[in-house]
C-alpha cells in the first residue's frame, strides 16, 4: 500500500468551525429553562465556618436555590484520587463543599442557583458566612512543623512520605571525589487554558447529560455516578469544543459534583461558567516543589549517585492527581543519564493554598530544572564543559531498553528507545555551540550574554488501554469514534490520517468523533501525551481488524481468497491490478455486511471496536538550548535564540508536532520568566487576576526553532510513536536558568529558584 | 434593582433592536441575546482579548463595554468575516499556518488582525507582534499567528 497521510503536514480538518465562530464551547450550550450557578468561596485561607445565613440572598427575585454542606450531607463523599494514589492521602481529600472548615482562599462553601449569572452574583454579595479565622500555613517548612494542623483527623500536615531508591547510594558517596549539595525551588503556577472551566447539566426523564466534559469523561462519569449514587449508564458526558487543557482542565473538581447535583435537585438545566478570577483560586495550581539534592561524582565528571528530598506543596486538599507532582519529580530526577545509585524521599505537604494538580510535563519540568542546574554547577566546579559533562553521562543507544531502576513508588522506570547523545548534538549544532567561544560575554550595551543547555527524557503514553470504534456506512463513509478527547490537539485530523493509511481509504472519507461517553463504552481520555500513542494505536488496531473483515466479506462475495485482494483508496482490487478496475467499493461491502449469512461473524453493520493495551511507557527525549542577554540594570532577559529538539519516534503530522513543541516552549518560557501564584503570609493570593499574573504575549515569546527527530521509533506500539505534547515545555525552566546563570556567573549569580523575573534578577544582583 | 434600556445597533450588517439590562456587558449581550457565540470570554477583565470585536471599525474588548454603550453602533464580530462560504484571507492564512490549536483565542485575534491590517500596510514582523500583543493565545506560541498575518499582508501587498 502506498502510504499517503501519516507523516504529511496536512492542515486541519477541524479549523473551519473555529475560524468562523461556529465552534461549540461549553458556554455556547444553551438550553430552554436553563439556570445559572455561582459559588460562595472562602475569603480566608484557614478558618472555621461558624454560621451561614442565606435569608437575604434567597429573598432576591431570581434566586432559585442555595445549597450548603447540609444539603449534600447525605451524599457527601470525598472526591477520589485518579492518578498516583497512596493510602495515606485518603484523609486529605476534598469534599464537594466545605463542612466545618475552609482550607484555602476559594474553598467552595455554597452554590447559588439563579435565573442568570448576574443575579447569582448579587446573591453572593449578601450571603452572610461567619468565619472564625485560624492561622494560615503557607510555607512547606512551616507546615512540616505541624504547629497548625490543617486536617484534624490525620493530625499531621504531611499527607504522604516514601522513599525510592536504586543502587547503593552510600557506596556512591563513599567513592565520590566531588560532591555538591543544593536547594532548588520551582514556582507555583498553572496552565491557564484560555477557556475557563464550565459545564451545562440537564436532568431529563431520568437521564443526566453533562456538556463541557473533557480530558477523562469516562472516568469522571464513574466518579459522578458513585458520588450521586446514580447509575452510570443513565449519564452522558459530552465534550464539545474545548479551549485548551494543559493538565488543569477536565479533572473532577467540587463543581463537577455540585452543578449536576443542583440540576437533578431542581429538575432544570444548570450552567456554570467559571470566571477567570475564580479559575485562579479554584482550579488546580501546579509545580510548587522544593528539593534538596546532592550529587556524587568522579573528578572526570562521571556521576556516581544522586540523593534528594522532594517536597511538594499540595495546597489545602489532595486532589485527583494524588501525589503526582512530587512523585513525578522524583521519578525522573536522574534524567537521561547513567546514574548508578539514586535515592529520593518524596513528601506531600499540606498548606493553606489552592490544591495542586498537573500542568504540562508535571514533575518533569521541575526535575529537569533541578538536575540540569546542578549539573551546570558541577561542570563549573570541575572545570568541564557543560555539554561534555552531559555527553559523558548520557545513556547510550546500545544500552536501550534501559532500566533506570525503581524511581517510582509503583515500579521501575524503563526507557524504551532513543539516541540521547544525538538529541543533544542536534541542539548544540542548531545554537552554534561549538563556534560560540567563549560561551558567555558582555556586549557594548553592557548586557551579559550566555548560552544554556539542558537535556530531558519524558514518559508519554500511559496505558492501560484505549479504544476506538469504526463504523462504515452504505455510502462508504468511515466514522471513527474515539475514547480519547481533544482540547486543541487536532485529533480530528491526525486520527483521520492514521485511519486512512491503516485502512486504505481516502482521508476525505473519514470523520472523527470524540468526547462522548455514548460513542464507546470505555475510554481512557487525553493526558500525559497519551493521545497519539494510545488513541492513535487504538485507531490503527481497529483499522487492522476492520480491514480483515472487509477483505473476508469481499472474498466470500468474489469467491476468492482474502490474500488475493487489496483495499486501497476505499476500493477492493485484485492484487497486482491495483490500477483498476475496482471490484467493489467500501459502500458496497457495508451493504454486503448487512446481508444475512454474508459472513461468519454474522450480518449487521460494518463495525468494529478495538482496544490497544500498553503496560509500559514510551519515552520521548531531547534537548533545549538558549542564548540569552541579560541587562544588569533592569534585570530584563532577552531570549535571542531558542531551540527545542525532541525525538517522538514518528511524527503523524509534522505541522502539528511543531505546533505542540513551539506552543509548549512558549508556555514554559512564560512560566519560567513571568508566572508565579504568589501568596502572602495570611494565605491570600496576590496574583489573582491577569493584571497580576502575567501570561506571555506575542512580544514576550521569542521565535522558537523546533527540530523534530524520528531517530528512535518506540518498539512498544505498532505505529512506533511517542507522545509529542510535552517536550516543548519540559526543559524550558532548566535551559533558561542555565543560560541566565551562565551569563551572570561573572557577577556571582546562580539561579536556584524560579521564576527568573526582572525583579528577582535585580534582587540577586544587589545582594 | 435592574433597569432596562432599549438599544438599536447593527451587527455584521444586520439591524437589531433590543431591551437590555443596563448592567449587561456587550459580550454577554452578543452571546446570550443575539446568539453570536463566536466572540469569547477569556478573562472578563480586559486583558486576554478573546472578546475583541469591531465597534464602528475600532477593535474593542466587548467584556469591558456595556451593551447600552453600543446603542447606535455598527459592530462586526467574527461571524461577519467570511463572505458566505468564502473564508476571509485571514481565516485561510490562519488555517494554512496552523495558527490555531484550541481555537478559543482565534475570533479575538482575527478581529484584532483585521483592524491591524486595515491600518498598517506592509507591516514588519515586529509591528505584527506589537499589534497583537493585547491578545493572549495559550496554545500556539504566537509564531504561526504572526506568520499568518504577514502572509495576508504580502498577498494584499
Ligand atoms: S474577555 Fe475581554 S479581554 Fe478577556
Ligand atoms: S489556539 Fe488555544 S488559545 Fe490560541
Amino acid at each position: 500500500m502506498v502510504q499517503q497521510y501519516i507523516g504529511a503536514s496536512i492542515t486541519r480538518k477541524e479549523d473551519e468551525r473555529f475560524l468562523t465562530g461556529r465552534a461549540t464551547f461549553a458556554d455556547d450550550v444553551k438550553l430552554p429553562g436553563m439556570l445559572h450557578a455561582a459559588f460562595v468561596r472562602s475569603p480566608h485561607a484557614h478558618a472555621r465556618i461558624v454560621a451561614i445565613d442565606t435569608t437575604a440572598a434567597l429573598a432576591i427575585p431570581g434566586v432559585v436555590a442555595i445549597f450548603t454542606y447540609e444539603d449534600i450531607a447525605d451524599l457527601a463523599k470525598p472526591i477520589p484520587v485518579r492518578l498516583y494514589p497512596l493510602p495515606s492521602l485518603e484523609p486529605f481529600l476534598q469534599y464537594p463543599l466545605a463542612q466545618d472548615k475552609v482550607r484555602y482562599v476559594g474553598d467552595p462553601v455554597a452554590i447559588v442557583i439563579a435565573d442568570s449569572r448576574y443575579v447569582g452574583e448579587d446573591a453572593l454579595d449578601v450571603i452572610d458566612v461567619t468565619y472564625e479565622p485560624l492561622p494560615a500555613v503557607v510555607d512547606i517548612e512551616d507546615s512540616l512543623r505541624d504547629e497548625t494542623i490543617i486536617h484534624e483527623a490525620p493530625g499531621t500536615n504531611l499527607a504522604a512520605h516514601y522513599v525510592v531508591s536504586t543502587g547503593d547510594i552510600d557506596q556512591a558517596f563513599r567513592d565520590a571525589e566531588y560532591t555538591r549539595k543544593e536547594r532548588f525551588k520551582t514556582n507555583r503556577h498553572t496552565g491557564n487554558p484560555l477557556e475557563t472551566r464550565g459545564m451545562v447539566v440537564a436532568y431529563d426523564s431520568g437521564e443526566l447529560t453533562v456538556w463541557g466534559a473533557t480530558k477523562v469523561p469516562h472516568f469522571n462519569r464513574e466518579v459522578l455516578s458513585s458520588l450521586l449514587d446514580f447509575p452510570e449508564e443513565k449519564m452522558h458526558f459530552v465534550e464539545g469544543d474545548v479551549g485548551g487543557g494543559f493538565g488543569i482542565r477536565g479533572e473532577f473538581y467540587p463543581e463537577d459534583f455540585l452543578v449536576p447535583f443542583a440540576a437533578m435537585r431542581l429538575g432544570r438545566p444548570v450552567k456554570w461558567m467559571e470566571d477567570r478570577l475564580e479559575h485562579l483560586i479554584a482550579a488546580n495550581h501546579s509545580r510548587d516543589v522544593l528539593c534538596d539534592i546532592e550529587i556524587a561524582m568522579k573528578k572526570d565528571g562521571a556521576i556516581l549517585g544522586i540523593r534528594a528530598q522532594v517536597y511538594g506543596d499540595m495546597g489545602g486538599y489532595i486532589r485527583t492527581h494524588g501525589s503526582l507532582v512530587p512523585a513525578s519529580t522524583a521519578g525522573l530526577l536522574m534524567g537521561p543519564y547513567n546514574v548508578p545509585a539514586y535515592e529520593c524521599g518524596v513528601h506531600c505537604v499540606i498548606t493553606n493554598k489552592t490544591g495542586v494538580g498537573t500542568f504540562r510535563a508535571p514533575g518533569r519540568y521541575e526535575s529537569c530544572f533541578i538536575r540540569e542546574r546542578l549539573l551546570d554547577m558541577a561542570a563549573a566546579d570541575l572545570g568541564i564543559d557543560p555539554a561534555e559533562l552531559r555527553f559523558k553521562n548520557l545513556i547510550q543507544p546500545s544500552q536501550m531498553p534501559y532500566n533506570a531502576g525503581r524511581t517510582r513508588a509503583d515500579g521501575d522506570t524503563i526507557f524504551d528507545s532513543g539516541n540521547y547523545p544525538q538529541g543533544l548534538t542536534r541542539a548544540l549544532d542548531q545554537i552554534g555551540y561549538a563556534e560560540t567561544n567563549p560561551k558567555r560575554w558582555v556586549d557594548e550595551a553592557g548586557r551579559y550574554h550566555g548560552i544554556g543547555i539542558a537535556t530531558y527524557v519524558k514518559n508519554t503514553g500511559r496505558g492501560p488501554y484505549e479504544g476506538a470504534r469504526i463504523v462504515i456506512s452504505g455510502t462508504g463513509d468511515v466514522a471513527v469514534y474515539l475514547g480519547i478527547t481533544t482540547m486543541g490537539q487536532g485529533h480530528e485530523t491526525t486520527m483521520a490520517q492514521i485511519c486512512a493509511d491503516s485502512l486504505g481509504v481516502s482521508m476525505d472519507a473519514v470523520t472523527i468523533y470524540h468526547g462522548n461517553t455514548d460513542y464507546i463504552p470505555f475510554g481512557g481520555g487525553t493526558y500525559g501525551s497519551r493521545g497519539t500513542v494510545m488513541g492513535g494505536n487504538a485507531v490503527h488496531l481497529a483499522c487492522q481488524n476492520m480491514k480483515e473483515r472487509i477483505l473476508s466479506l469481499a472474498s466470500t462475495y468474489l469467491d476468492t481468497e482474502p490474500a488475493n485482494l487489496v483495499l486501497q483508496t476505499g476500493e477492493i482490487f485484485r492484487k497486482g491490478t491495483e490500477q483498476g478496475p475496482a471490484l467493489l467499493s467500501l459502500g458496497e461491502i457495508a451493504c454486503l455486511a448487512e446481508v444475512p449469512g454474508s459472513n461468519e461473524e454474522g450480518s449487521g453493520t460494518l463495525e468494529t471496536t478495538a482496544y490497544f493495551e500498553a503496560d509500559q511507557l514510551t519515552f520521548s527525549y531531547g534537548s533545549h538550548a538558549a542564548h540569552v542577554a541579560v541587562d544588569p540594570e533592569t534585570g530584563k532577559i532577552e531570549i535571542i535564540h531558542y531551540v527545542v529538539v525532541e525525538d517522538i519516534g514518528r511524527a503523524i503530522n509534522p505541522l502539528m508536532v511543531h505546533g505542540q513543541a513551539v506552543g509548549g516552549a512558549a508556555q514554559g518560557i512564560g512560566a519560567t520568566l513571568l508566572e508565579e501564584l504568589v501568596y502572602d503570609d495570611s494565605g491570600q493570593l496576590l496574583a489573582g487576576s491577569f493584571m497580576d499574573y502575567l501570561l506571555p504575549t506575542s512580544t514576550d515569546v521569542p521565535p522558537i526553532e523546533s527540530i523534530v527527530l524520528e531517530e528512535a521509533p518506540s518498539p512498544l506500539n505498532p505505529l512506533g510513536v511517542k507522545g509529542a505534547g510535552e517536550g516543548g515545555i519540559v526543559a524550558t525552566g532548566a535551559t533558561l536558568a542555565n543560560a541566565v546563570s551562565n551569563a551572570l556567573a561573572p557577577l556571582g549569580v546562580q539561579i536556584t529558584q524560579l521564576p527568573i523575573s526582572p525583579n528577582f534578577i535585580a534582587k540577586l544582583l544587589s545582594s | 434593582m435592574t433597569t432596562e434600556r432599549k438599544i438599536r445597533l447593527t451587527v455584521n450588517g444586520k439591524a437589531y433592536e433590543s431591551l437590555v439590562p443596563v448592567r449587561m456587558t456587550l459580550v454577554d449581550f452578543l452571546r446570550g441575546e443575539l446568539d453570536l457565540t463566536g466572540t469569547h470570554v477569556g478573562c472578563e477583565h480586559g486583558v486576554c482579548g478573546a472578546c475583541t470585536i469591531l465597534v464602528d471599525g475600532s477593535a474593542m474588548r466587548s467584556c469591558l463595554m456595556l451593551a447600552v454603550q453600543a446603542d447606535g453602533a455598527n459592530l462586526m464580530t467574527v461571524e461577519g468575516l467570511a463572505e458566505g462560504p468564502e473564508l476571509h484571507p485571514l481565516q485561510r492564512a490562519f488555517q494554512r499556518n496552523h495558527a490555531l490549536q484550541c481555537g478559543f483565542c482565534t475570533p479575538g485575534l482575527l478581529m484584532t488582525a483585521y483592524e491591524f491590517l486595515r491600518d498598517t500596510s506592509s507591516p514588519t514582523e515586529e509591528q505584527v507582534r506589537e499589534g497583537i500583543s493585547g491578545n493572549i493565545c495559550r496554545c500556539t506560541g504566537y509564531a504561526p499567528i504572526v506568520q499568518a498575518i504577514l502572509d495576508v499582508s504580502q498577498e494584499a501587498g
